[in-house]
């Protein structure tokens, strides 16, 4: 393939290696600046290298007395593991639902998604906040996770999945005296894998970095998500302490690095299945 | 049929939190906007239109919605031709760009909460990277950009390119590398420039991806809220103070949840129309290289 509007291979390469660098070099000098002296202001651009590597910073983050980042970390993990789960369970069935079996208003319930996915966002915040605090759920894994059970986009990305699949499948397997739990478990969700991987991911990512939600819905220490609680780290220490600042954000940073590494060729893939028909 | 009634099984928990979590609070949401609903009182008296009225007249919302207007206006035609400038510049099957795609995403997967504090330091009177360059040719180093009217709202725009880049980026790859080579061909058997070439096929090939770019690019840009939060709180004198934010303030300082809900549906309306008028104007120009 060539495309005559490009420039040759070697200005090419140089370009996307500038660019790689500047999206790149903020997330190296945090890790470089993470290593500094804890007590250190922000470090000149040319004493960046650390003279001496503390290692400790971490330890004082994870274990800091007033700032429990080691129970931030705890609590985003078990909701981002109940959410990641529980979606993709709720979605897949549905998504099972509308792409392979008949039944009346299929086509009207699966259009309320796409409905939804366009309000999402700024107008449900407040209702979605008054109920959950009618429900005594403020402040709780509750008010986190079940909020996210589902989700309207990983639904329909799943059904978008699904219908291509072949159809002679599930009937072949219903010839033989499957039910459609049979079916869905053992023929559509195995072929599946790779949307559900993509899904996961879109999940996680969602789930991991959400600030806004934590936020509103909890306010004790122990509540907090990593997201929140590096936020209040950083208004509890201000300018002056940018090592531990930057350590926070690290530990923040490293689950999402991993994952998306380790996902990254079925995420991008996922990413335009939205915008090429 | 027994078919018929194992499909409601399977769609209903999805279903259920739709209606739970997604239909019945926009619902609620449109319930709330006709009270004086505040968090701390009790009482909370039906007022109609009352709080559309009061946002009519809130001199502080207009001016967050012409905030986020112009915020979308900078952040998302420049976001999509610096994705797509670099895309096209660099769209060749070279070597290894699967690495530099890896690199090119990372940042926007990123907490914006972290960003945000990593961009605080890029800015930093003096120590900050940006002061640190200019400093280097002896430009004036002190700026603290975050608090200067005018360079606050420009660095959260930048801040948007850097975040935003990797996927446009992506995503106009993808766009590029699967224009069939035949349009090619047949326009330089008709003596297209590479130019022309660029102009009749490459670009219009690609509007349907610029199209999905430039809606869900203004859908989020218009109810911005992360970065505002942490780099600026709305400031310096409110200049920052966008849709987003501005709702976030009404219902969680002030408390005026009804209040907040009348100016969360003015936003839901001001952004259907900016994508409406975005769908539109494509669809005029998908019809008219169709009909050429």
């Amino acid at each position: 393939m060539r495309r005559d509007s490009a420039i040759g291979n070697g200005l090419a390469y140089a370009l996307l290696t500038a660019v790689g660098l500047f999206l790149i070099l903020p997330l190296v000098w945090m890790v470089l600046v993470s290593f500094h002296p804890s007590k250190a202001a922000v470090p000149e651009l040319k004493d960046l290298w650390p003279t001496a590597w503390h290692g400790e910073n971490y330890a004082t983050v994870l274990f800091n007395k007033e700032l429990p980042v080691w129970r931030f970390a705890v609590n985003s993990v078990v909701v981002t593991a109940c959410v990641v789960v529980g979606q993709l369970l709720v979605t897949s069935l549905a998504a099972y639902g509308f792409a392979r079996l008949q039944f009346r208003g299929r086509e009207f319930l699966f259009s309320l998604f796409l409905v939804s996915m366009m309000f999402a966002g700024t107008v449900t915040q407040i209702p979605v906040y008054l109920m959950v605090r009618n429900l005594g759920w403020l402040d709780s894994y509750a008010a986190l996770i079940v909020p996210g059970l589902s989700s309207s986009f990983a639904v329909f990305m799943l059904r978008q999945f699904f219908v291509q699949i072949p159809m002679e499948l599930d009937e072949a397997a219903r010839m033989d005296g499957a039910s459609e739990w049979t079916v869905y478990r053992r023929v559509v969700l195995p072929l599946a894998r790779p949307a559900l991987a993509t899904a996961a991911a879109f999940s996680f990512f969602a789930v991991w970095t959400d600030f806004f939600w934590p936020l509103l819905s909890t306010n004790s220490m122990r509540m907090r998500t990593l997201e929140v609680g590096l936020s209040v780290f950083k208004n509890s220490y201000g300018v002056e302490n940018w090592p531990l600042q930057m350590t926070a954000a690290v530990v923040t940073l490293v689950p999402l690095v991993v994952v998306f590494l380790l996902t990254q060729k079925t995420f991008v893939k996922g990413l335009t299945v939205g915008s090429i028909k | 049929m027994k078919r018929r009634g194992v499909g409601y099984a399977f769609v209903a928990p999805a279903v259920v939190h739709l209606l739970v979590f997604g239909l019945v609070p926009i619902g609620f949401a449109l319930y709330l906007s006709f009270f004086k609903w505040d968090l701390l009182r009790d009482q909370s008296p039906f007022v109609g239109l009352g709080n559309y009225a009061a946002v009519a007249q809130d001199s502080g919302f207009w001016k967050a919605l012409v905030n986020s207007l112009y915020y979308t206006a900078l952040s998302v035609p420049l976001g999509l031709a610096v994705a797509l400038g670099i895309a096209l510049l660099v769209a060749k099957p070279l070597k290894g760009l699967a690495v530099f795609r890896t690199v090119f995403y990372l940042p926007s997967v990123m907490s914006q909460v972290a960003t945000a504090m990593i961009w605080i330091y890029i800015l930093l009177p003096k120590s900050g990277f940006v002061n640190t360059v200019l400093g280097w040719f002896h430009a004036p180093n002190e700026t603290d950009f975050l608090s200067q009217v005018g360079w606050a709202m420009l660095a959260l725009v930048f801040m948007s390119v850097w975040t935003g880049l990797g996927p446009r980026m992506v995503l106009f790859l993808a766009g590029i590398m699967g224009i069939p080579d035949s349009l090619y061909e047949a326009a330089s058997l008709d003596g297209a420039s590479k130019g022309r070439q660029l102009w009749a096929v490459t670009l219009p090939m690609l509007a349907p991806t610029s199209l999905f770019v430039t809606v869900t690019s203004t859908i989020a840009a218009m109810q911005v809220f992360t970065p505002v939060y942490m780099m600026t709180k709305g400031g310096p004198l409110d200049t920052t103070d966008m849709v987003g934010y501005h709702i976030y303030t009404t219902a969680w300082r002030d408390f005026h949840v009804g209040e907040a809900s009348a100016q969360s549906f003015v936003l839901l309306a001001v952004v259907m129309a900016v994508a409406w008028v975005q769908f539109s104007s494509q669809k005029k120009q998908l019809e008219a290289y169709s009909a050429a």
